[in-house]
């Protein structure tokens, strides 16, 4: 077994989980599934990131991922917050349905 | 033991992703992308970060995706319908996500061949004190405009929050 | 010694230990409550009922596993697999004593010791609330679903005075691993008093070990924060609808966690393995003389008792007393378990405690639970971590 793993593996890794989740985003209509597929894409990217800290040698990049965690979590709670308040107007969590200014 | 552990979570990774896509009912999700989650931290401790597992660990899955339960779990949500807009959607889709993601391996291919490797052990610099001392050195005025960004986070959901209770 | 051999004989007797405390705290638990209410409790399985954990896990093994109609199956029955699991993961970086050397192996009384422990303890506990969401969820039945919701609003309101109050000692030591915030606390002032985290300087940590202990309180769903399964309310709360060995597993749960949260209130604030004296003042000795007094009281009861089980049971245990006092006057013996004494006399005091709380204070009400959450205690422990944070800036 080699003792090294190409970086490009990790690089590839986060591609298909940022596809995963760009596929998810763009295929489902349940609102709180599609707020998790952009937070899929989020951990993709932050993958990424440690991935290329690492090949730089550098922390700065595990600093921006922690960045991206932070205003993750901000994202969240707003989301979240505003999900509630859709639900309670319209009862619903389809994003079809939510098309009153349609039309 | 390297590879073994990466392919390993790299396995789950992307079987625990699949799920958070192919899963009707919101709860399977999320509960998927807790896996997602955990088998990241797992391969970023490989990459030298422990702190940021932890913290991925402790932010993301102990936090953010309580609050998707909790939410799912108080409207009650149940398994997505059907939609014609959903079907459209994956016609055009499929393609171009394949195409995006061949286009993505192929310039990480070309960029970073085999030879460009990633060694347990040998870059560990993700702990808290370097962490932290660059986040609090070179990165202080992002650092202090997060804080600004969560406090209007927090004010946006209580008066969210708010107007929903009455 | 071959690295994954040491581990595993390390692990072994680290779990060996830990699920016997777990039985007999329920025990405690139950002997203390029923003391404290004046009743007797567990008399009849075993003297003083000590086999009494037994006969309650051979009843839990035999009982039949019921798997109620409509549940969700597989998360039914992932759930109390993963309370057990997450509540047990976070003794590994607990140190419960120094560097000990057996025959020629040195190694530490401590299963791993993490760069990231404090944030790996906190990152683990914030995951227990999935074994309490998902079991509420997957039972789909009204009550547990309830239950479930208030744990999980709960544990993540918790969350925050509890990360709170465990970064203002961090601040104090320097560090993250565990094993260095208690050798941080080390020293002693004027030779007697110890620098314990909740009495060093420059400001002493006991606000914020008591908003931690209120905090561990509601992390582990105890009296008075059990909203989570509040029997008057919810019948049982999030494991109403499980019995056997899955109500067992939840049961445990719950024991770990306790354990786990006083392990780290006595690593974080009260010096760990350190003794409160220095040794060469006469700590060493402490432990025979308690055992020996517990002997003696024990004698005295054992010869003046109506009773004559009891006759005879309080002597064997006056006997095993004195046997116990002996041995830490054993120079080579009290080496290795005088840190063990400690680490156990500190986190059973804590233990007792949470026991103790459950026999005298009512439950809060939900409202009341919030608001005391966020009201209060988030920011006593900010201000504290503040003012923590500008005393030592000045004088660290």
């Amino acid at each position: 077994m080699p003792q090294t793993i190409p970086l490009s593996w990790y690089l590839v890794l986060s591609a298909v989980l940022f596809a995963l989740g760009a596929a998810g985003f763009v295929f489902r209509r349940n609102i709180i599934t599609m707020f998790m597929s952009i937070e899929l894409m989020l951990n993709a990217v932050n993958l990424t990131f440690i991935a290329f800290a690492y090949h730089l040698r550098q922390v700065d990049g595990q600093v921006f991922a922690f960045f991206v965690m932070v205003v993750a979590a901000a994202e969240a709670a707003v989301g979240l917050a505003i999900i509630l308040t859709v639900f309670k107007n319209r009862a619903t969590l389809q994003v079809d349905e939510i098309a009153s200014m349609k039309n | 033991m390297d590879a073994i552990i990466f392919l390993i979570f790299a396995a789950a990774a992307v079987i625990f992703g699949i799920n958070v896509v192919l899963r009707t009912h919101p709860v399977s999700s999320a509960l998927a992308l807790i896996g997602v989650m955990a088998s990241l931290a797992v391969i970023y401790l490989l990459l030298g970060a422990p702190f940021l597992a932890a913290v991925q660990v402790l932010v993301y899955a102990g936090a953010i995706m309580v609050l998707f339960l909790f939410v799912i779990m108080l409207l009650n949500a149940g398994s997505e319908k059907k939609s014609r807009g959903a079907w459209m959607a994956r016609l055009a889709g499929v393609p171009l996500l394949v195409a995006l993601l061949t286009i993505l391996s192929f310039v990480i291919f070309r960029m970073y061949p085999r030879s460009v490797g990633v060694k347990f052990g040998s870059f560990a610099a993700g702990t808290v004190e370097r962490v932290g001392s660059a986040l609090f050195t070179t990165y202080l005025l992002p650092f202090e405009i997060t804080s600004l960004l969560v406090l209007i986070a927090i004010l946006g959901a209580v008066v969210l929050g708010y107007k929903e209770l009455d | 010694m071959n690295f994954f051999l040491l581990s595993a004989i390390k692990m072994a007797m680290v779990m060996g230990v830990l699920m016997l405390t777990l039985l007999y705290l329920q025990w405690a638990e139950r002997k203390v409550v029923a003391h404290i209410q004046v009743r007797l409790g567990p008399y009849r399985v075993g003297p003083h009922g000590l086999l009494q954990p037994i006969a309650d896990t051979l009843k839990l093994l035999l009982k039949e596993d019921l798997t109620p109609p409509g549940v969700n199956k597989g998360l039914y029955v992932f759930a109390p697999f993963l309370a057990i699991t997450l509540s047990l993961i976070s003794i590994v970086v607990i140190p419960f004593g120094p560097a000990i050397e057996v025959a020629g192996v040195q190694t530490w009384m401590q299963l791993t010791d993490l760069n990231v422990g404090v944030v790996f303890v906190l990152a683990i506990s914030s995951l227990a609330v999935y074994g309490i969401v998902l079991a509420g969820w997957a039972s789909n039945s009204k009550y547990p679903l309830l239950g479930s919701l208030r744990s999980a609003a709960q544990m993540i309101s918790y969350e925050l005075p509890l990360g709170l109050t465990i970064a203002a000692p961090l601040l104090m030591a320097n560090t993250l691993s565990l094993r260095e915030i208690v050798l941080s606390q080390s020293h002693y002032y004027w030779g007697w008093i110890p620098a314990w985290n909740v009495l060093h300087g420059p400001l002493p940590q006991v606000i914020a070990f008591v908003v931690f202990m209120i905090a561990a309180f509601a992390e582990t769903n105890r009296i008075p924060f059990d909203l989570p399964e509040a029997e008057t309310e919810l019948v049982a709360g999030f494991h109403t609808e499980y019995s056997s060995m899955k109500f067992a597993g939840f049961f445990m749960a719950e024991y770990a966690n306790m354990f786990t949260v006083c392990s780290m209130a006595t690593v974080l604030f009260l010096g760990g393995w350190l003794p409160p004296w220095p040794a060469e003042k006469g700590s060493v000795f402490f432990p025979s003389v308690m055992f020996a007094a517990a002997g003696l009281i024990a004698l005295r009861h054992g010869l003046y008792r109506a009773r004559p089980r009891d006759r005879r049971s309080f002597q064997v245990i006056a006997m095993v007393s004195f046997g116990l006092a002996a041995l830490f006057l054993i120079p080579a013996f009290a080496q290795f378990f005088s840190p063990l004494f400690w680490f156990g006399l500190k986190t059973g005091l804590l233990l007792f405690t949470f026991i103790w709380v459950r026999g005298t204070l009512p439950r809060f009400r939900y409202d009341q639970l919030m608001r005391f959450a966020w009201s209060f205690l988030f920011p006593v422990a900010a201000v504290n971590l503040m003012a923590t944070a500008l005393l030592v800036a000045i004088f660290g």
